[in-house]
């Protein structure tokens, strides 16, 4: 095995060990017993209690979570879309020059 | 620089959609709660904070009209913190670990993806607490933001970098013409990340 293997292995080793581990060692995740809520709702809680009201809303908001889930994954599809097709492209060029 | 090479865009499109996956990942950390990453690393160490400024708005619009994250209110503080800030001294870093440092490119995007997090982050607690003082005093707000945003994202800056340095050495692999021609990387290291492939 070459060295640019063993990187990328050891690479995604070290993530998938680390967020299984986090997942496992703090079951309930977290303290106020919400579990593995987003760091930014920490965040807008605290803002909540000092008494600020929102001047502003969103004009449009999804109107479920399952909605909010479907445009992140849109969103990372698009993302991984580009990504590969230009991964593929560069690849695939490579070798026909070294042909 | 677009209009003088238009070879540069589809680097500049993968860097692109770079942030807009990573952005949409949320990952637990060790404090139990999930933040996700800003993926502005790559581009930041590949075309400075500029171009870095650009790609970030455009992934913050996408999240703030369809998503109601982050709003269109405060669009200019998150472009601030997550495209501009962030990009802008990980670049100054990335730049003193090349040029000063004679860091290898991995090594160097790895550094400058988590720093651009980190600091993404801290400027995100700076700008609340700066909206928001407890009891009148805009560092202890700091702290209680940073508290909740640093802890949580300092893992996340290094799974990032882990990333955003793989993906750097597979693009010298496969195209390093771009990156030489940005003066990223010179011949003889281009053919030492190669070897390491054969």
């Amino acid at each position: 095995m070459n060295r640019a293997t063993t990187e990328i292995i050891l690479g995604i080793a070290v993530i998938v060990i680390f967020v299984i581990g986090t997942l496992f060692l703090i079951p309930s995740g977290g303290e106020d017993g919400e579990g593995w809520g987003g760091a930014d709702g920490g965040a807008a809680d605290l803002i909540d209690s000092t008494g600020y009201v929102p001047w502003f809303n969103p004009i449009w908001e999804p109107p479920s979570g399952e909605i909010e889930s479907l445009f992140f994954c849109v969103q990372t599809a698009i993302g991984a879309v580009i990504v590969g097709y230009f991964f593929g492209y560069w690849r695939g060029a490579k070798g026909r020059k070294e042909e | 620089m677009i209009q003088q090479d238009r070879r540069v865009l589809p680097l500049m499109a993968v860097c692109g959609a770079f942030v807009f996956v990573l952005s949409a990942l949320k990952i637990p950390s060790v404090t139990g709660s999930c933040s996700h990453p800003t993926g502005t690393g790559l581009s930041a160490s590949f075309f400075g904070p500029w171009v870095t400024a650009v790609l970030g708005t455009i992934v913050l619009l996408f999240q703030a009209i369809l998503l109601a994250h982050g709003g269109l209110t405060t669009l200019g503080a998150n472009v601030f913190s997550m495209a501009i800030a962030g990009p802008f001294v990980a670049w100054l870093v990335f730049v003193a670990l090349r040029r000063y440092a004679h860091a290898g490119l991995g090594i160097a995007v790895f550094v400058t993806a988590a720093v651009a997090n980190l600091v993404t982050y801290s400027i995100t607690s700076l700008q609340l607490a700066l909206a928001f003082p407890a009891d009148g005093s805009v560092f202890a707000a700091f702290v209680a933001f940073a508290a909740i945003f640093a802890v949580t994202q300092i893992p996340l800056a290094v799974i990032e970098g882990i990333i955003c340095g793989l993906v750097a050495k597979y693009i010298v692999r496969v195209k390093p013409d771009i990156l030489k021609k940005l003066g990223i990387i010179e011949d003889a290291e281009i053919a030492k990340i190669q070897e390491e492939a054969a």
